[in-house]
């Protein structure tokens, strides 16, 4: 059980932000959502790469007590935490284009309510 | 070293090397960074020639980045690919052909009136270019991911990029909001499936689900990967993002997005026909069928209703799509049966030369549009007219690109969708039916815009099209032209090879895994 | 007096001292999570984020426009862009020199291409990673500096309207 629990961690996160995307008309708790959202999928990337008794595979940085021969089969292998990096400094990027996109928006209608701005119906 | 080895990566390079050159190039002289930022096109086309010959020749062609040695997938003492792989096969090399063609062709006519702003222009536009080459020539979904986003944010800025009205704005933010759930739901499916097979490379992870069948975890994956790759791909119901984001952005951008989310949908095909497979269950064929003609049924419908010049070839945008998806769907849902000589080879034939001939069409539109907006700084149609008086040219190339979207002979879109038409009703009338009807629809709307824009009385004296603008267009109509009249040519040496990698994938697979 | 220094976004001199100081500090940290990027957890994005927020502390203190009269927003984007072109020039070097696109053509030369073995940790090691993890940094500094000054530029524009 409490190994799932980071996975059910990540489910309610995914609900959360999904929720929030969704139902919210807020622009900025929308973006708030979607980074939620991101934080629930990033959880699960680094759940899956956790190994119990790993090691980080840092080669010149060995934690005491292990000698070199024990490595291989301590060390982890760091993709998950890798794709993981990759996707928050994405998210960076998205975060960043849609604050600035809200606060434009913010500037030509003054309002943050999407149920206002929809000058692009139909 | 051999240039033809490093091809792959050169394509992707060159223009990410443009795209960081252009703001400091901007700096000195405006001129120079035209002509750097079109260098690096040009070369990026001549390459991608030269790949698309040699993949059409030699077959799938493999790079392996930082690597000693580019071609070996597997690198010794392990048993499954771990570096980034580049594998491109004849869809790919389609794709790719497509996607710079269509930058080359929008390139040319930004040059004609970006001026203010332009570094980050086209520095976008490069980066815009990056990300649909990416995604078209790799062979790993963490990379596919990564360009994804790449296009996306490129895009998304782009179509803002006259931010002074406050619609572009609108238009970007529900087009990133839509891309970025679509790439976490990307994201987390391809967690799923690192979970399950430790693999990222889309070859190994295909040899896997082929070697132990169909699991849940599998399903989920696939079912994330075909909503997040609709949703971008602008399959109707999924399309809300579309008419705003290409009605709003500027007129070449907007042509450059539709190849932005042929991408994508060369995402859904690579996951459909070379990940799952045979694996498939009939329920996806017939979902990509099920939303090809919702797709056709809401572009035709809903563009009868719009006044904005723009917006309504978007939604001929959307209804384009449609016929895509209709085709391949029943391709899809003709191989899963084995019956690809019966109907799926043509269908799948059709579908994806129409992926050309949407691009080129609705891109010759766009383009027309946007020179009547540039021109007249009015978008709306019920304010615009008389324009054939002082824009011969232009309303000609309109015809045409009406013509080739109607699907009149002897345009490029009648060469496509006749074997649409064909393939699809062996499978059932009604869906040759519906796309025939959408056809007549999408004539009588266009005559209509041409109406309405082009004739009558002269509202006031205009020029007409700057040159380049106009040199962009000519491109775009002789190639509809020469499409249209010598449709085997292009069948038999570019559209063949690209349907031959969907039916056969086992080479894709065999040509990473030995 | 006081309300004007409000109005333009400073704070108080402790917090502007304390920004003075730190601002160095934070710069010298950045620079060495960049630099060992190769050798300890962390690398050029991380370190690049580190500077980026002794920016941000910066803006906080003195206010944005303070810190726009010192360091443009232009002159950032051209540091963003030094470092992208650094590393795809360093990736397609790789390209020409050794045998393919991002290749680690310095492994095994003299100065830079020792592989550090168990324990060690040699600053000048690990090939082109060093030099493609502070064109990283250069490119994250520029890059999110760019984008909080822009920010906080535009929205203070907003509450002037």
């Amino acid at each position: 059980m409490i190994y799932n629990l980071p996975f059910l961690t990540v489910v309610a996160l995914i609900a959360i932000g999904m929720y929030a995307i969704i139902f919210k008309r807020n622009l900025i708790k929308i973006a708030v959502g979607i980074t939620i959202l991101e934080s629930g999928v990033n959880l699960f990337l680094i759940t899956l790469g956790y190994r119990e008794g790993g090691v980080a595979p840092i080669f010149t940085n060995l934690p005491p007590g292990i000698s070199p021969d024990q490595i291989p089969e301590k060390m982890v292998l760091p993709v998950p935490q890798a794709l993981t990096l990759t996707s928050i400094v994405i998210g960076v990027a998205v975060l960043a284009l849609i604050l600035s996109f809200t606060i434009n928006i913010y500037r030509k209608y003054g309002t943050l309510d999407a149920g206002k701005i929809r000058r692009l119906k139909e | 070293m051999n240039v033809m080895e490093h091809l792959p990566a050169l394509i992707i390079a060159i223009p990410l090397l443009a795209a960081f050159l252009t703001p400091l190039v901007d700096k000195i002289s405006k001129k120079v960074r035209n002509a750097v930022v079109f260098i690096a096109l040009a070369a990026t086309f001549i390459l991608t020639i030269f790949l698309v010959q040699d993949v059409f020749e030699n077959g799938i062609m493999i790079y392996v980045m930082g690597a000693s040695n580019p071609t070996q997938t597997i690198p010794m003492q392990a048993a499954v690919p771990i570096r980034i792989v580049l594998e491109i096969d004849g869809l790919s090399a389609f794709m790719a052909l497509i996607s710079v063609l269509i930058a080359l062709i929008g390139l040319i006519y930004s040059f004609s009136h970006v001026e203010e702003r332009g570094g980050k222009f086209y520095t976008l536009f490069l980066l815009m270019l990056v990300g649909m080459l990416g995604m078209e020539l790799t062979g790993d979904l963490f990379n596919l991911f990564v360009f994804l986003e790449i296009a996306s944010i490129a895009s998304a800025a782009l179509i803002t990029y006259e931010f002074k009205r406050g619609s572009t704005t609108e238009a970007a933010l529900k087009y990133i909001v839509i891309s970025s759930i679509a790439a976490l739901f990307v994201l987390f499916a391809i967690g799923l499936l690192y979970g399950e097979y430790d693999l990222l490379n889309m070859a190994a992870i295909a040899k896997a689900i082929k070697i132990t069948g169909l699991s849940n975890i599998d399903m989920i994956a696939l079912i994330l990967f075909f909503a997040a790759f609709a949703m971008k791909a602008g399959a109707a119901p999924m399309h809300m993002w579309m008419p705003d984001a290409y009605g709003e952005a500027p007129g070449a951008v907007s042509m450059v997005l539709i190849a932005v989310t042929q991408a994508s949908l060369y995402a859904l095909l690579r996951v459909c026909f070379t990940i799952y497979a045979d694996s498939l269950h009939v329920v996806i064929p017939a979902a990509i069928i099920i939303f090809g003609l919702i797709s056709i049924f809401i572009g035709v419908t809903m563009a009868l209703i719009q006044d904005d010049i723009k917006r309504l070839i978007a939604y001929a945008a959307v209804a384009e799509v449609g016929y895509i998806l209709l085709a391949i769907g029943v391709g899809l849902y003709g191989v899963l049966n084995n019956e690809v000589e019966l109907y799926a080879r043509k269908a799948l034939q059709g579908g994806i030369f129409h992926i050309f001939n949407d691009i080129l069409d609705i891109g010759l539109l766009f383009l027309v549009a946007g020179g009547i907006i540039y021109i007249t700084k009015e978008r709306n149609l019920n304010k615009l007219g008389g324009l054939a008086h002082s824009m011969k040219y232009t309303s000609i190339l309109f015809l045409i690109g009406l013509a080739a979207v109607a699907g009149l002979p002897p345009m490029n879109g009648f060469a496509s969708k006749i074997m649409i038409y064909e393939s699809v009703y062996k499978v059932s009338p009604i869906l040759s039916i519906v796309a025939i009807l959408a056809s007549i629809i999408m004539l009588a709307i266009f005559v209509k815009i041409f109406h309405s824009v082009f004739t009558g009385p002269k509202i006031s004296e205009q020029k007409d099209v700057p040159k380049l603008m106009l040199a962009s267009m000519i491109i775009l109509a002789a190639l509809i032209i020469f499409f249209g009249l010598f449709p085997d040519i292009i069948i038999n040496n570019i559209v063949n090879p690209a349907v031959n990698a969907l039916i056969e994938n086992a080479a894709y697979i065999s040509n990473v895994m030995g | 007096m006081k309300n004007e220094e409000m109005n333009e976004g400073k704070m108080t001199v402790i917090v502007q001292t304390i920004a003075a100081l730190l601002f160095p500090l934070a710069l010298i940290f950045s620079f060495y999570v960049i630099m060992h990027g190769h050798l300890t957890p962390g690398g050029g994005f991380q370190g690049g984020a580190i500077g980026a927020s002794a920016v941000v502390l910066l803006i906080v203190a003195y206010g944005v426009k303070h810190v726009e009269e010192k360091m443009s927003e232009g002159g950032f984007s051209v540091f963003e862009s030094l470092g992208g072109l650094i590393f795809v020039v360093v990736a397609i070097f790789g390209l020409f020199l050794a045998t393919s696109f991002l290749a680690n053509f310095l492994v095994n030369e003299p100065i830079f291409g020792k592989i550090p073995g168990w324990g060690e940790s040699p600053l000048n090691s690990g090939g082109i990673l060093p030099i493609l993890n502070i064109a990283v940094g250069m490119k994250v500094i520029g890059g999110l500096s760019a984008v909080v000054l822009i920010l906080a530029l535009i929205s203070r524009e907003g509450e002037e309207k």
